[in-house]
């Protein structure tokens, strides 16, 4: 019963491997860093399951070959030790995470998420706020911003800075690659690129609260044509995003529409970034929240 | 005078809590009142509420679990629905703010109030009888860690009912879980749960680490313990190790919500990156303080039932050791996306996949366990091939997860849920089952339905399978978990058959229900009266079923490591050559219990904000405390002509009488 079981289960996992690349997200990447990251997860699962399936398929055949019941089975009550077999199950393990492990340094260095892209294409910055619960998108070489959407240019590399007003997210889409977490008062970055036009779901993966099932957005990447258009289009639009524009957007709200700012207060994100920094000025500081600093910069305490 | 507890606490307009209230209420009506009609409440406090028997205790323990895996699985249930009808852009049936509590309290649930329970349940039955001890070092403190980890499960209950439960995930990463955007007592139930049973915990390390250290049977050196006792040992050591820095984490966090203070806070310099540090520091080891004892019970299994000694017995040991020391070093691969620079994540990512290679190391130990070997297919015995299948893919993924780059794209997803089920359910909850049908006999003098136990292994075994190898595909296509409704109809399928999974397991839960039932039915026809049903090789076999009160007759004196095994073949029993002597034994007492209710009434009110309540109940606890130290009659000796009585009873019992 346990070895039919066995055969089941190789089948499920080669169904798996082959309806992969296809219709999974993950195996099929648009992006130059998910294309690393897709050949990375691709060769570890490959080279475990060249012992792993053995393992598993031996433990079914040892089950099922020496069953009490089997009078051709060899039957050794005593052995329990073979030095030669404890070097080969230390053995394998061993080779293959050493394997593993320089495959990991260096891949580890190679998709830091911090490392800028080799490209000669001219980078795009773009300034990612987690608000609750929304995504802000701020692109400061344009001076525009959107909320719920990204549009970003093909095969050129995207610096992502980001921060949260709040509540721990993390900036995610599947397709391009790597995910970064977005935290209050501080600033991570990520290095993306999509290699291919077309438009890809972004979100967060990590629960910030009740609105968090809305956090998501479309990713178009565009040809620069197209790109160049949008931020045109873009600077039309009559809404701007200034402290007033800002203060309100950040209050909690689900599962918000797409926006679009034709224009953006300058140094807004960096305003964002140190709002929780009471040895500085900020027009964002919260009042009345959990405690505030006075103007002095000193600080009071609000007890609940 | 109630603090911030009022009529609005409780969830009235909730129409599903106010139904399970009304169900719970009912049962609890009813099991209340049949102790009453049968005049079982004496019995009840003297022979269970105060005993510090580690048998009893252990058995409790295990009774605890499993009410709560009830409870736990439930709230499976519910999200696998929710998720199964939410997937097409409608909202389902639980608003965000009730499922959010449901997964919170599902993880909290499993890891704390029903995995490490049934572990510490095992071990307590387990341990002292392997090394051949009458009972724990500590017993007294025995009992008082179980009641603080029963008192620590129902403030979560209790939270159904009144007030609410964390909606904030099951590690509580501030700043969500600060005050400001957690303003309910969710979070509070949360913390003041997982006080009392992290002190519970810590109190059982302790007890443990002593009596393994120091209460051996003469003989029996570190060398000779058998597998499940050197994995409870290193159990035990790592939950000394780690526990505390729970308890300090949420003490930390409470600090933050209750007293204003600012560890974690986006404000005045708070930093929760901090906390989470702190909380898998405490974390990942966890994990190894549930799958090490597993690890254990598979090896007594798979070498009883294959009718061998373990193969490369010093390979296991040193492999548990090892998986014990690398534990530590391994807990920032649960946010390698958090901006560490690729040095630190390589490291960390390097040291995390060492881990196989011990854990590899003794796949391969139980498979050559089997070989040369007469397998019987006891229930036991299939829940541990069943792990082998099972577990190997789990750690497969894990090492996946390992990889930073691979861990940048499947990080929170559902791949990384399923690899964390498919580690804990083919793992650890294999382990408990295959114990549970293992050691059965050993406690309650029959062997449990076997017709029923291999119905409930295939339904969770093929359950695991439909639910998990859907979230694994899922991850691949980019879902991440907690979410309460979105709109991917190509998700849709996967969830399908993730939920009849769900729904398999639910059959294979009820099928242990049923095979406990039944077992219970015919207890005189599956009487154990050998002690010894299974061929066994360790010293619990050696003694009568069940176990009497102090265990062995003699202290048993051990020569090598497979005792008892070696005893039988030598045709020696050792309990017929010695006149009996008496016998030292600890006294019961309910100081353990009491301590545990004001410790209970302490954590409730302080939940609340009712401090006077909450200053009875720590007064009350340290009195409780100091009373005790003045209680000098603890223990007392019980005449070797009572045990030449009771162990005649049983020479009875074996020749066919009743």
């Amino acid at each position: 019963m346990s070895y039919s079981k066995g055969k089941y289960l190789l089948l499920l996992m080669a169904t798996l491997a082959l309806s992969g690349c296809s219709d999974l997200e993950l195996l099929n990447p648009k992006g130059s860093v998910g294309e690393q990251e897709k050949n990375l997860i691709l060769l570890s699962m490959g080279v475990m399951l060249c012992v792993v399936i053995p393992v598993v398929a031996l433990s079914l055949f040892f089950a099922w070959h020496y069953r009490a019941s089997n009078p051709n089975a060899k039957h050794d009550p005593t052995w329990h030790h073979s030095t030669a077999i404890e070097i080969v199950v230390w053995g394998i393990p061993i080779a293959i995470v050493a394997f593993l492990g320089w495959r990991i340094w260096v891949t580890t260095h190679a998709l830091d998420p911090y490392r800028k892209l080799d490209s000669a294409a001219a980078a795009v910055e773009v300034d990612v706020v987690a608000l609750n619960w929304k995504w802000l998108f701020i692109y400061p070489q344009y001076g525009v911003a959107t909320v719920n959407v990204l549009n970003i240019p093909v095969n050129r590399p995207i610096n992502f800075h980001l921060t949260s007003d709040s509540n721990m997210n993390s900036f995610f889409i599947p397709q391009l690659g790597s995910q970064i977490y977005a935290m209050a008062g501080m600033e991570t970055q990520l290095h993306l690129m999509g290699t291919e036009v077309g438009t890809y779901p972004g979100r967060s993966t990590a629960f910030s609260g009740p609105g968090f099932s809305g956090m998501h957005f479309p990713a178009h990447v565009q040809t620069d044509e197209q790109f160049n258009a949008w931020v045109k289009d873009a600077h039309n639009s009559t809404n701007a995003l200034d402290d007033t524009a800002y203060l309100a957007l950040r209050k909690d709200s689900e599962d918000n529409p797409e926006t679009v700012y034709g224009s953006v207060k300058s140094e807004l994100f960096q305003a964002i970034t140190t709002q929780y920094d009471c040895t500085q000025e900020n027009s964002l500081r919260r009042e009345g929240d959990v405690s505030h600093c006075t103007q002095s910069g000193s600080v009071v305490m609000e007890n609940h | 005078m109630l603090g911030k507890l009022g009529i609005e606490a409780l969830p009235l307009d909730q129409p599903i809590v106010v139904w399970t209230f009304v169900v719970v209420a009912l049962l609890g009506v009813a099991i209340l009142g049949l102790v009453t009609y049968y005049g079982k409440w004496q019995y009840l406090w003297t022979d269970w509420i105060t005993s510090v028997d580690h048998k009893r205790i252990g058995i409790m323990y295990i009774l605890f679990a499993v009410v709560m895996l009830l409870r736990g699985f439930a709230d499976a249930l519910m999200m696998r629905l929710q998720q199964a009808l939410a997937a097409t852009g409608g909202a389902g049936y639980l608003p965000p703010h009730h499922y959010d509590q449901i997964f919170t309290a599902h993880g909290v649930i499993m890891i704390f109030f029903v995995a490490t329970p049934f572990i510490l349940g095992l071990m307590n039955f387990v341990v002292p009888l392997q090394i051949g001890a009458r009972d724990v070092a500590y017993p007294f403190l025995n009992s008082f860690s179980f009641w603080l980890t029963v008192m620590g499960g129902i403030l979560v209950m209790i939270s159904l009912f009144i007030g609410d439960f964390a909606a904030v995930g099951w590690v509580a990463y501030p700043p969500l879980s600060e005050l400001g955007y957690s303003p309910t007592v969710g979070v509070d139930y949360f913390i003041w749960a997982l006080q009392l049973s992290g002190l519970g915990t810590l109190i059982s390390g302790i007890n443990f680490i002593m009596t393994i250290f120091k209460m051996r049977a003469p003989g029996m050196t570190f060398m000779r313990l058998p597998v499940f006792t050197w994995t409870a040992l290193i159990t035990n050591i790592l939950i000394v190790a780690i526990f505390p820095v729970l308890t300090a984490t949420l003490a930390l966090l409470s600090a933050d919500r209750m007293l204003g203070m600012h560890f974690f806070t986006n404000e005045l310099g708070g930093n929760a990156m901090m906390y989470i540090n702190l909380i898998w520091v405490w974390g990942h080891p966890e994990v190894y303080v549930l799958v090490l004892p597993a690890f254990g019970v598979y090896s007594e299994v798979v070498s009883t039932f294959s009718g061998k000694p373990l193969f490369g017995y010093k390979g296991m040991v040193y492999a548990t050791c090892s998986i014990g020391v690398l534990s530590f070093f391994v807990w920032l691969h649960h946010f390698f996306t958090m901006g560490s620079g690729a040095d630190v994540n390589a490291f960390f990512g390097i040291m995390t996949s060492l881990i196989s290679i011990p854990t590899g190391v003794k796949l391969f130990n139980w498979l050559f366990t089997m070989y040369k070997g007469r397998i019987r297919y006891h229930s036991s015995m299939l829940w541990s091939i069943g792990f082998m299948a099972t577990f190997a893919f789990g750690g497969m993924t894990g090492v996946m997860l390992a990889i930073p780059g691979v861990d940048f794209v499947v990080h929170n997803s559902l791949f990384l849920v399923a690899h964390f089920h498919n580690v804990i359910i083919g793992g650890v909850v294999f382990a408990l089952f295959a114990g549970l049908n293992f050691w059965f006999p050993k406690a309650f003098g029959f062997t449990l339905n076997e017709t029923w136990g291999k119905i409930a292994f295939w339904f969770w075994f093929i359950g695991y399978w439909l639910a998990w190898t859907p979230m694994y595909v899922l991850g691949f296509k980019g879902m991440t978990r907690r979410l309460n409704h979105f709109n991917q109809p190509d998700w849709v399928p996967y969830l399908n058959v993730a939920f009849v999974g769900a729904v398999l397991i639910g059959i294979g839960t009820v099928a242990i229900l049923i095979q406990l039932a039944v077992s219970i039915r015919d207890r005189k026809i599956n009487a154990d009266v050998t002690g010894d049903p299974w061929e066994g090789r360790s010293l619990e076999w050696a003694t009568h079923s069940p176990v009497p009160f102090y265990n062995f007759a003699h202290t048993p004196v051990v020569t090598s490591l497979e005792q008892h095994w070696d005893d039988k073949k030598a045709g020696i029993d050792p309990n017929t050559v010695r006149p009996y002597e008496d016998i030292h034994m600890p006294r019961n007492t309910g100081t353990g219990f009491i301590i545990a209710i004001f410790g209970f009434i302490m954590c409730f009110a302080l939940v609340w904000h009712i401090w006077w309540l909450a200053i009875i109940g720590f007064v009350g606890a340290i009195a409780t405390f100091i009373v005790r130290t003045y209680d000098m009659d603890t223990d007392y000796y019980v005449p070797a002509a009572e045990v030449e009585r009771i162990e005649a009873q049983y020479a009875h019992a074996a020749k066919g009488g009743v």
